[in-house]
């Protein structure tokens, strides 16, 4: 990527020190909870689709996935606070321009409907409410599944915030496939071929809406190719690539490869936030990535204004 | 969203902020020392040094709440059988109480508000700790105190303000170099200030969060350098973030809808 190149010679900075605060949250807190956050959105999307096409081996299995995936990211985003005890100040406001706000109270709606659902189908009681929230989480799904690249994209982390635009994509695509994934490994193989399909589909949107992030040409996109975050991401696409591969190929024929092909496009997606969440921690702690593309806005502003004078 | 001007007052008490103009920085650090003593914030007791000048705190954070950077830049000698010299820029660093104040807009408490003079302060019996506000603030100012949880920042001595008196860090500055006031007469100060200094041939000196047009509509605690921003750890062209928070849900619901209609794509025509 030649525009890159030569871009950060001319820097200075006050001795080489960063300017904006490392984020505070813990890798597995926050990228596992936006990782388990994705996989019970999907995941209700499939059971909602499941319970309607009469697929109750699979409807069963992705509601259970939902349940558990999204107690794990309650208890991490809970264990993450500084202050798990004043987890109850953030129903104190609704606030549109915070996404941690918006997305507590898409999370306080869609956890009891994907509990409920998924209650009321292992219990056997009430069926028709049952599938009646389990619609209701598979649209409150769709939410908890994305809003998460709005929270990460919402702040002033480079890597974080010049992909604002495509993040919440590549967010949903993952979502997809590791609910397909996780789908293809639990359910039974007569009823998998959507939970295969979702993750085939996934993972290639995946895949594809990612490396177009990492070459976007944003300067802070090179932390996406480089240190724990590169390892993380490669490693991603390893997993995401070798499992959907497996599944198309023997899916539909091997319990044993649909399971393992399976888990492998799920790790992926995991793999695949942690590596993004890595990248931005790597983007605020050196302040080449705060200066540069500023004083390249400003020259830029600078150069349009003078343009203009001379227009005048 | 920002654009709001998240609880700016519109009526009442008119706007207080800083101008620190660091032309007029002896490096005193008293301001430092007046900030900790008042507000009573914790001594950082590692004592480490750091080599990098008289600088042994290094930056803002939830213990700092003002903090004098120190730059020593060569001026070469004119005269070539002389030493080269060296010049000093010092400056007083604080949070800027933003116009369009991130943290603010993303704290999901509300422990973060607006004052009734225009300044941006933390409730401590409200923050969660949940660290939105950290990463959110374009400056690096606000941090986390780890052994507590919680945000802490400078609050331009709300408590002062309210008594009618000024900041801790104002009052004890020696020079003027901080100065404390109704914001819209510090910026025709600082305008005339920089005329000043340029007529004085000091061609490097710029007011820097002084333009309410900027990326975060101006700031309520803004300076005069002598260097570009980014010499003394400011980025140069901060920009709110959730300025793009409109277009981020815009996508975010174009992401959900995808997600939904491919949902429905899997089940169409699929075998059982
Ligand atoms: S400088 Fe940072 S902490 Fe201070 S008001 Fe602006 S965004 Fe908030
Ligand atoms: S850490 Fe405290 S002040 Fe900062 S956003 Fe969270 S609740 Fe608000």
């Amino acid at each position: 990527m030649s525009p890159r190149r030569g871009r950060t010679e001319e820097f200075t900075s006050y001795y080489g020190r960063p300017i904006l605060k490392e984020p505070t949250w813990q890798a597995l807190d926050i990228a596992g909870y936006i990782f388990a956050g994705g996989l019970a959105g999907a995941s209700s999307i499939l059971a909602a689709g499941a319970q309607h096409t009469d697929r109750p081996g699979l409807e069963r299995s992705a509601k259970l996935t939902a349940l558990a995936a999204i107690s794990a990211s309650v208890v991490a985003l809970v264990h993450d606070l500084g202050r798990p005890e004043r987890f109850v100040n953030m129903l104190r406001v609704a606030k549109p321009t915070s996404p941690m706000s918006v997305g507590s109270w898409i999370l306080s709606a869609y956890g009891p409907l994907a509990g409920a659902t998924a209650a009321a189908n292992v219990l056997g009681i009430f069926p028709r409410a049952g599938k009646a929230a389990g619609i209701g989480a598979g649209i409150t799904g769709s939410a908890v599944a994305t809003y998460t690249a709005v929270l990460l994209a919402d702040t002033a982390v480079p890597t974080w915030h010049d992909a604002h635009e495509r993040l919440p994509f590549v967010f949903a695509s993952s979502a997809a496939a590791s609910a397909g994934g996780l789908a293809a490994a639990l359910a039974p193989i007569a009823q998998g071929q959507p939970a295969r399909r979702m993750a085939i589909g996934g993972a290639a949107a995946e895949i594809a809406l990612s490396v177009a992030v990492e070459r976007s040409g944003n300067l802070s996109a090179e932390t996406l190719h480089e240190g724990r975050a590169g390892v993380l991401l490669r490693l991603s696409k390893a997993f995401t690539v070798g499992g959907a591969v497996g599944l198309a190929l023997g899916g539909r024929s091997s319990r044993g490869v649909s399971t393992l092909s399976g888990l492998a496009v799920a790790a992926g997606s995991a793999l695949l936030r942690f590596g993004f969440f890595e990248a931005g921690r790597a983007s605020t702690r050196d302040p080449k990535y705060v200066v540069v593309p500023q004083r390249e806005r400003l020259a830029a502003r600078q150069e349009a204004a003078v343009g203009a004078d001379t227009m005048g | 969203m920002s654009t709001t001007q998240l609880g700016m007052p519109t009526i009442g008490v008119p706007r207080k902020g800083f101008f620190t103009d660091t032309s007029l920085c002896i490096g005193c650090k008293a301001c430092e020392v007046a900030c900790k003593e008042w507000n009573q914030i914790p001594a950082d007791t590692s004592l480490k040094l750091t080599g990098e000048s008289f600088d042994n705190t290094s930056s803002l954070g939830a213990d700092t709440w003002r903090h004098v950077a120190f730059i020593e830049q060569k001026v070469p000698a004119t005269d070539p059988s002389a030493h080269d010299g060296v010049k000093w820029l010092m400056s007083s660093d604080v949070c800027k109480h933003c116009t369009h104040a991130a943290c603010l807009d993303v704290c999901p408490t509300g422990a973060l508000f607006r004052t009734e003079h225009g300044t941006v302060v933390v409730q401590q019996d409200v923050c969660n700790g949940c660290g939105y506000c950290v990463s959110a603030c374009p400056y690096g100012v606000i941090d986390q105190r780890k052994e507590d949880g919680r945000v802490f920042k400078c609050t331009m001595c709300y408590d002062r303000l309210g008594a009618g008196e000024e900041p801790a860090c104002a009052k004890a500055c020696p020079t003027k170099s901080i100065q404390y006031g109704e914001l819209d007469e510090l910026r025709e100060r600082a305008d005339a200030r920089l005329e000043e200094l340029h007529e004085r041939g000091e061609e490097g000196a710029q007011l820097y969060g002084r333009d309410p047009e900027d990326g975060v509509g101006g700031d309520g605690a803004f300076f005069l350098l002598l260097d570009e921003p980014e010499t003394y750890g400011l980025p140069p062209d901060p920009i709110v973030t959730t300025r793009d928070l409109p277009a981020m849900w815009k996508r975010a619901a174009g992401a959900a809808a995808s997600l939904l209609a491919g949902a429905a794509l899997v089940f169409w025509g699929a075998r059982k």
